[in-house]
């Protein structure tokens, strides 16, 4: 299904088409398969060349799955997830063995939720960072790679000195630094990254961002930016793609989805995020129900349970995603008439103006 | 250590990222160090490992310690009492007190008492009966001997058995013999294991199910009466060496399955870890994943769960050789010395016979207190 | 201690003795919180909000111990306001009088449900048992209490929930349960520990209505804790700003996001995204990273990343806590000179 048309004459860097990933539900000694946990059903969407493109959506709803089958740590079920090389040829890495993914691992990579867990505590930084230019990049000459992983730690504001030091002699967000730069050792085009911020400090978060807005400009970078914090999303993404239960409910430019939500669940996750002021507290109007399970969805509309503006054709039928307005996808029957509200660019509430740079953070830090 | 550094500052900084500077040392401190740091700290698992490092020390040179070779009998001189080494006779000295012997005329049973009037000198590395070294360099040198071999009486530290033969040397040989058997059998168990678990942790499918079940199946068998079965059917005609190497086969086969467990365990843990996920999208081919990512992290695990295992071997084979299926004489293990002490006339006659069941217990504590340190030092991150 | 007051904290110092040091995980935290009062209590790591709170409950794990301040209590009675009065950090956390004051005048609600629900006994056999303990009723009468404690936190068909075990819920559900639970002793003070933290956002909305709902119709005291200052925004009234086990700052909600006085304050504002902020531009960041508590630095402890630091000062002398106008206290240097001796 072709999904959008680019809002410039910017063209795709990654197409997703139909991609699904089902885990079966095995019982018993035998194994026999029950069922299966849709957790990504059908999803499409296309990432532009030098665009921080936003998944978001709350637990269970397949963003981590999709980002991990586009970097095949995981095998679809079925889809095709085609990727423009470097030579300008689309490649469909979804079905592609390792043998010949392992070349195109020099162009994707990858920056993980948690700092903690992503980076060998065994390995000191050098032999971290030096892995994928040895293993890929054929780098063999020792001096060489150091060479480069002192390059990599200036880019990401770490002193060259550390890469004799391993993993546990940095804090969080020092930590998460290295991962960004382990992503960007081969120079890639595309970055995914799994919620990168969520496990920092609020204190750290932002300079996490700032330094992934700087080499994004630096390196023309394209994002794919996997997180639940719409705020986060909002900040630093140029489209954002909404999804709820394995599915894609709403794709469209952050501005105009956040300031006209067509879908009521969009509307919903946005009203329900508690906003930094006290001044605002009448906005929250939660949503009821929980999320369902991917295993076992609702009829029609997966959303309709929860959904205030239910009709019956929403439980009887799953509604298409449709181009609404050009570049903002819905799938939602009552999209036409319904007319939800956003958050818009109201002010943000008024701070004492402060003397804190406003420099990205990225210097020297230790 | 090559690193010179304040106790307090070691590891404290595992878990202080921002002492960079002050803590360089740590900063670029490897996994091994850490561990060490870590295990230093647990006094007791460090006194077991100097206690053990003796043991391996004798079990390693046992010639070079015994004061007799292990097989010489002595048909006048059985059941001879423990000679205790004096250090102080009005002024520093070395030497034992003879035993003089009387038959009872009522019990017609030779009766030993140390002659406190008649002492023989000692001398450390003296010289001896005539060893090899590792089996191979032939030598007179030993730790403790009698001053004037040729003339003095032979000593007994620990009193002689039934056919009169010196049990300090035999303890000494035995110790060779059960600790090689303990760790032969735990180093075969633990390629089997650590062979079959990855393979079970790291493929899955079918090749985990089989394996699985097989696992299963040899943990349900009641594992004495196994080891009974399988040591009773060696033939009696098997030199001893032969011997030996089958009971190390037989206890190594039956305990591989928990070994297996748990690096499939681990590698099915690790396998979904994001380092490891990071490894692979970094282009690393699976052989790379596996031993430059998975095996060092599971190295520390492996070597406490190796060290708390060798006890269970030692064990195992001190409880065959006692029930006579394990070893038989003329070899020598722990197993095979406390069979003599199996009649309880022999045990109220010579109670020293019991001492290879203190050196066993010893050996079995200290391997157990140092696999705990180890375990507990293995994972520096936590 | 101020009769208006519940609960006064006062110069409360919890520590950890380690091997490695001793951590000062909470060094000298002063608040109060009045009846019917939502105190927020927010930080990052290693702040020792969670220390603080355990502190209060007397749940303080070995090797952490409270060595120093008042926790002071106003116990349910009728008698003279002295005699209501106990200072919980006397008490022994696993004695008879701490454990009845658990049960009943106060109540936790933890971050993770699954963890603080048994998973062999169903629902209505712990929310039973929760009512038991603190009334005495027959079983009959404890389960109705247990289904009108279940309608009231919202739970969807309370009566055949009973029947259910906690894994059998979703996290939203589970959380509703362990409010219910909360609520059975009508507890005078509530402390939430990140109850939102594990649950997702639409799912936290309905949280944050339902205890700021409750708290309006049973008239008790809550002290929320989190790290997330948006939620805090959206439930205290009255905020304390932690850092490195210290408090930075307090005040009225309103004072605290519109009006801050600490520099660490205001950078904190600052430097989360906002989603009315323009997009794409880079935010205002605290420099560094947090020390660990064991490697707290002398002097105020936000010194080393303030924009405002003022060398030979901060970096030396620790700022006493100053009362502004409004009921907002700061402890800073650009308020007040004076300092904590040592």
């Amino acid at each position: 299904m072709p999904v959008d048309e680019p809002p410039e004459t910017k063209q795709t860097l990654l197409e997703v088409n139909g991609l699904s990933k089902y885990f079966p539900i095995k019982k018993g000694v035998l194994r026999k398969i029950l069922g299966q946990v849709r957790a990504v059903d059908d999803v499409s969407f296309a990432i532009y060349e030098g665009e921080t493109l936003g998944l978001v959506g709350e637990s269970g709803c397949g963003k981590t799955t999709t980002a991990r089958c586009i970097m095949r740590a995981m095998d679809p079920t079925a889809g095709e997830i085609m990727f423009r090389k470097a030579s300008g040829d689309m490649v469909d890495i979804a079905a592609l063995p390792e043998r010949e993914m392992r070349p195109l691992r020099r162009e994707i990579q990858m920056i993980f939720q948690d700092p903690y867990g992503s980076l060998n505590p065994r390995m000191n930084i050098l032999d971290i960072l030096g892995e994928s230019l040895l293993v890929i990049g054929g780098m063999t000459d020792r001096e060489e790679r150091s060479e480069r992983v002192a390059e990599l730690l200036r880019l990401v504001g770490l002193r060259p000195e550390y890469m004799q030091r391993f993993p546990h002699a940095f804090s969080g967000g020092q930590r998460q630094r290295i991962v960004i730069a382990r992503a960007l050792a081969l120079n890639p085009r595309l970055v995914v990254a799994d919620e990168p911020v969520s496990a920092l400090d609020v204190s750290v978060q932002a300079q996490v961002l700032n330094l992934m807005l700087k080499l994004q400009q630096e390196l023309n970078l394209t994002y794919l930016f996997v997180a639940h914090d719409l705020s986060v999303v909002k900040h630093i993404c140029d489209r954002v793609v909404v999804m709820y239960v394995g599915k894609i409910v709403e794709v469209a430019p952050t501005q105009a989805l956040y300031e006209k939500p067509k879908h009521p669940y969009t509307a919903a996750l946005m009203s329900a995020v508690p906003v930094a002021d006290p001044r605002q507290r009448a906005a929250m109007t939660p949503l009821e129900g929980d999320v369902p399970s991917p295993a076992n969805p609702p009829s029609g509309c997966y959303f309709h349970p929860r959904c205030p503006y239910a009709v019956d054709i929403c439980s009887q039928q799953q509604p298409a995603l449709e181009e609404g307005a050009p570049g903002h996808f819905v799938r939602c029957h009552r999209a036409a008439e319904l007319s939800l509200s956003g958050i818009g660019d109201l002010d943000r509430p008024q701070t004492v103006a402060s003397a804190s740079s406003s420099d990205a953070g990225v210097g020297p830090i230790g | 250590m090559s690193v010179e550094l304040q106790p307090e500052a070691e590891i404290s900084a595992v878990a202080k990222p921002d002492s960079l500077d002050k803590a360089d040392a740590v900063s670029v401190a490897s996994n091994w160090k850490l561990v060490w740091w870590r295990f230093r700290k647990h006094r007791l698992a460090m006194v077991s490992g100097v206690v053990l490092i003796l043991i391996a020390t004798i079990a390693a040179f046992p010639g070079f310690f015994s004061t007799q070779a292990p097989h010489e009998s002595d048909s006048k001189g059985s059941f001879m009492p423990p000679q205790g080494i004096h250090f102080w006779d009005d002024g520093p000295a070395f030497f034992v007190n003879a035993t003089k012997g009387a038959r009872n005329p009522r019990t017609l049973r030779m009766e030993w008492v140390l002659d406190e009037g008649e002492t023989i000198p000692l001398r450390l590395f003296g010289r001896g009966y005539e060893w090899k070294a590792l089996g191979l360099f032939p030598t007179r040198l030993h730790l403790v001997a009698v001053a004037n071999p040729d003339t003095d009486k032979p000593i007994h530290l620990l009193g002689t058995d039934r056919l009169g033969r010196d049990q300090w040397s035999r303890l000494v040989h035995g110790t060779q013999v059960s600790l090689s058997i303990g760790l032969l059998a735990v180093f075969l168990s633990t390629v089997i294991g650590i062979a079959l678990g990855g393979i079970s942790g790291y493929f899955g499918g079918l090749a985990d199910m089989v394996i699985q079940r097989v696992v299963e199946l040899l943990q349900s068998i009641p594992p004495i009466p196994i080891w009974l079965a399988l040591s009773a059917a060696l033939p009696r005609s098997w030199s001893v060496t032969t011997t030996y190497l089958a009971i190390t086969g037989i206890l190594a086969l039956i305990t591989w399955t928990s070994l297996a467990r748990e690096v499939r365990g681990r590698f099915l843990a690790l396998r979904e870890e994001d380092f490891v996920v990071a490894a692979k999208l970094s282009g690393c081919s699976q052989m790379r994943i596996v031993f430059r990512h998975m095996v060092p992290t599971m190295n520390s695990h492996i070597i406490a769960a190796v060290t708390l295992a060798i006890p269970v071997m030692i064990i195992n084979e001190t409880f065959l050789s006692f029930l006579g299926l394990g070893l038989r004489p003329p070899a020598i293990s722990w197993g095979v010395l406390l069979q003599e002490a199996q009649n309880l006339q022999s045990v109220a006659l010579a109670p020293w016979l019991l001492l290879p069941g203190l050196a066993v217990i010893i050996t079995v504590l200290a391997l157990n207190i140092l696999g705990d340190g180890l375990r507990d030092a293995a994972d520096p991150y936590h | 201690m101020n009769p208006d007051h519940i609960l006064s904290v006062r110069d409360l110092k919890t520590r950890f003795l380690m091997d490695e040091g001793t951590a000062k995980a909470v060094d000298g935290v002063s608040f109060d919180v009045s009846p019917g009062q939502v105190v927020g209590i927010v930080g990052e790591s290693g702040c020792g909000k969670s220390v603080t709170i355990k502190s209060i409950l007397g749940i303080v794990q070995k090797p952490g111990e409270v060595v120093g301040g008042e926790i002071l209590f106003r116990q349910r009675g009728n008698g003279a306001a002295a005699a209501e009065m106990v200072d919980l950090a006397k008490l022994d956390g696993r004695g008879k009088e701490m454990r009845a004051i658990r049960g009943s005048d106060i109540a936790l609600i933890p971050q993770e449900p699954m963890a603080a629900l048994s998973p062999v006994h169903t629902i209505g056999n712990q929310l039973v048992e929760a009512v038991r303990l603190h009334q005495d009723v027959s079983k009959r009468r404890a389960e109705e209490l247990a289904i009108e404690r279940m309608t009231e936190v919202g739970v969807p068909n309370p009566a055949e929930r009973m029947s259910m075990y906690s894994w059998e819920l979703s996290g939203g559900l589970r959380q509703r349960v362990m409010i219910a639970m909360a609520l059975s002793c009508s507890p005078r003070l509530l402390i939430a520990d990140e109850p939102t933290t594990a649950i997702d956002v639409t799912t936290q909305a309905q949280v944050l209505r339902l205890l700021r709902g409750l708290q309006q119709n049973h008239g008790m005291a809550i002290i929320f804790i989190t790290h997330d200052l948006g939620v805090i925004a959206q439930v205290a009234d009255y905020v304390v700003v932690m850092y490195l086990g210290r408090v930075m700052e307090t005040g009225p909600v309103d004072d605290i996001f519109h009006n801050p006085q600490h520099p660490y304050t205001r950078a904190l504002l600052e430097s989360i995204p906002s989603v009315h902020a323009l997009s794409r531009e880079p935010l205002p960041t605290i420099e560094g990273s947090i020390p660990h508590p064991f490697n707290r630095p002398a002097g105020c402890p936000f010194a080393p990343r303030c924009v405002a630091a003022m060398p030979g000062k901060c970096d030396r002398r620790t700022p006493k806590p100053t009362q502004l106008n409004g009921g907002q206290s700061v402890s800073c240097f650009l308020h007040n000179d004076a300092a904590e001796e040592d």
